[in-house]
């Protein structure tokens, strides 16, 4: 068995809702379960809607959020013994989040480029100058952009698909090994979700990242995924290689998930399709 | 319902409106629609795709005359033709408008969330809404609002519900009965399924459609998911950039787009079961407050010549009942 890059064995998280006499415990997550193996890249997909535990799996892969229960080890090291600021920035540097909407996800204030000057010198621990820039214009290289096209540029100047990118080069330059992308195309425009979804891809065959990819909807699922895990209320219902899940979904659940999608193929009466 | 042919339920011609503001002397103008025209049936269900700032919005809100500053409309008409009354809506007294809307003209809106007042019982909102236009005494107004949401197959016991209680789901379920009380002739329904888990969103969908049928009602119903409109559109219309730039019957656009842009979309559909490569296109949406010459979307068209740069493509009717606005227009696909 090769090494494995990222384990997660059977976490657990609750959060504690309501006030002191009525409370109670909610269970956002309940003992899911994935390994990526390293050297090995991947785009491991999960899928659930809202309030299936998704996101909150997502934070404590980048240990924003501690387990009630289980272990999530990356490359060896579980993520709880991680203390003080270097060891931090070690895992930081190689685990990287990139967020849903980039409209939110940067200061509407301040020139995007800072950023990423920012990431270079703390992340990537550079303090040359030329070393920051070049380190910059690589990581936009790398998502179809370029430090001119975007050096003091604000966010509004952007679309959101540059946006995005400019989020994606920001999670690169420290050269991770895992990307965190949680619902990264929801926010973005038709016309520029292909390019987002075929860059992810791109970048785990170019650079060999793997990338856990959040998302509700199948059919970028499908696209773009190796493997897939089906979420429902915390828990996995289903999981395994992308598209054999999805040509054929066991798990009542899954299969309710893939009837409900649309096909952007119209049926031959308008609305025919709907009532099935 | 009758049979004869009747008039076009909206028609909207050449209608311009934009955003226009002045501070300290700069002047700047958004041209969120620009030279818009179409025209929507009795009993149909017409979709409005687009992409974030392509004027979707603005456009219904100039349609329902809700035109507030700096949104103005420099020139065009939207004209409904209901069963008793013709109305440019433009022209219209407020008074008049209060008695329209939601009668013969409601909404439904995407937030559902935001729309049910949270502090009261959901009951009050249909007071709120529909009682002075149902035009009964309140036990038998109740009893009409109970029998709608029946035939909606929603329990009468949401009436009292705080909105808190109900999930996402059953209160864009209320919205609609709320929308659809009174049976108007013209329902707008703004990306009422956006927020909405898979599952959920289909059996909205088909619950839109279903009261859709039933009241004879015309919808215009908006949104950037083109699935949604293959599922539920009989006729579709494109947006880019403030412009209307494709219209037919939703088949015939998903089989043979004609314009650049709305092949493209169509082609870059992500499908279940489909893995073939999938391009994004360059560039990104123009901005309306400085839009290209010409044909707004020639930046970004593979099929762009000299003509494109300078002049705006007319919206030409390209096969029975399906028009275009482009110099070089896609050729067409065969059924």
């Amino acid at each position: 068995m090769s090494a494995a890059l990222l384990e997660v064995e059977g976490v657990v998280r609750t959060y504690a809702s309501g006030g002191l006499f009525s409370r109670h415990r909610i269970t956002a997550v309940d003992g899911v379960s994935l390994r990526l193996d390293a050297g090995r890249p991947e785009i491991f997909t999960i899928v659930g809607e809202s309030g299936s535990g998704k996101t909150t799996l997502a934070r404590m892969i980048l240990n924003m959020l501690a387990p009630s229960g289980g272990t999530i080890r990356f490359n060896g090291a579980d993520l709880s013994t991680i203390r003080g600021g270097r060891a931090r920035l070690a895992f930081m540097k190689q685990v990287q989040p990139i967020f849903q909407n980039p409209f939110e996800a940067f200061n509407p204030m301040k020139r995007v480029d800072r950023y990423l000057f920012v990431t270079a010198r703390r992340m990537a621990g550079l303090s040359n100058e030329t070393e920051i820039v070049e380190a910059t214009d690589q990581a936009l290289l790398s998502v179809g952009l370029s430090l001119a096209e975007v050096r003091g540029r604000f966010p509004h100047e952007l679309s959101g698909g540059q946006l995005q990118r400019v989020a994606i080069a920001r999670a690169l330059i420290s050269k991770p090994a895992l990307l965190v992308a949680d619902e990264p195309v929801s926010m973005i425009d038709a016309s520029l979700r292909a390019s987002i979804v075929n860059l992810l891809r791109d970048l785990r065959d170019r650079l060999g990242v793997s990338i856990i990819y959040i998302t509700h909807d199948l059919a970028t699922a499908y696209y773009i995924s190796d493997r897939i895990l089906i979420m429902r209320h915390g828990s996995a219902v289903e999981s395994g290689d992308a598209r054999t899940v999805l040509d054929n979904p066991q798990h009542s659940y899954s299969q309710l998930l893939k009837q409900s999608v649309l096909s952007p193929d119209p049926p031959s009466r308008p609305g025919a399709s709907l009532n099935a | 319902m009758s049979e004869q042919v009747r008039e076009p339920v909206l028609v909207v011609s050449d209608l311009r409106a934009y955003y226009r503001t002045s501070s300290f002397g700069v002047e700047r103008e958004v041209r969120a629609v620009d030279d818009v025209s179409l025209s929507i049936e009795a009993n149909e269900i017409y979709g409005l795709a687009g992409e974030s700032s392509s004027g979707k919005t603005t456009l219904i809100k100039t349609i329902a005359a809700a035109i507030q500053p700096p949104l103005e409309v420099l020139a065009g008409s939207v004209v409904f033709n209901f069963s008793d009354r013709r109305v440019d809506i433009h022209a219209v007294d407020r008074r008049e408008l209060a008695a329209i809307r939601w009668k013969h003209l409601s909404y439904i809106m995407q937030g559902s969330m935001n729309v049910l007042n949270p502090v009261r019982r959901v009951r009050h909102s249909f007071v709120d809404f529909a009682f002075r236009h149902i035009g009964k005494p309140m036990p038998e107004f109740l009893q009409v609002v109970r029998n709608h949401l029946q035939r909606l197959h929603l329990a009468p016991d949401v009436l009292d519900a705080y909105p808190h209680q109900l999930s996402g789901g059953m209160r864009q379920r209320v919205t609609i009965a709320l929308a659809t009380v009174c049976r108007p002739e013209f329902i707008i329904a703004d990306e009422p399924t956006t927020a909405l888990d898979v599952v959920v969103q289909k059996g909205v969908l088909a619950m839109i459609h279903e009261i859709q049928r039933e009241l004879g009602s015309s919808l215009i119903f908006v949104t950037h998911d083109m699935s949604v409109h293959a599922n539920l559109a009989d006729r579709l219309g494109i947006m880019y950039a403030g412009r209307l730039v494709e219209e037919g019957r939703t088949a015939d656009v998903f089989r043979s787009p004609r314009h650049p842009y709305t092949a493209h979309l169509i082609a870059s559909l992500p499908r279940l079961g489909d893995t073939s490569p999938k391009k994004g296109l360059d560039g990104a949406p123009p901005n309306l407050a400085n839009p290209p010459p010409g044909c707004r979307f020639h930046p970004r068209c593979p099929r762009a010549s000299d003509i494109c740069r300078r002049e705006t493509p007319p919206m030409t009717w390209l096969a029975a009942g399906h028009r275009a606005a482009c110099f070089h227009p896609e050729p067409e696909q065969a059924a």
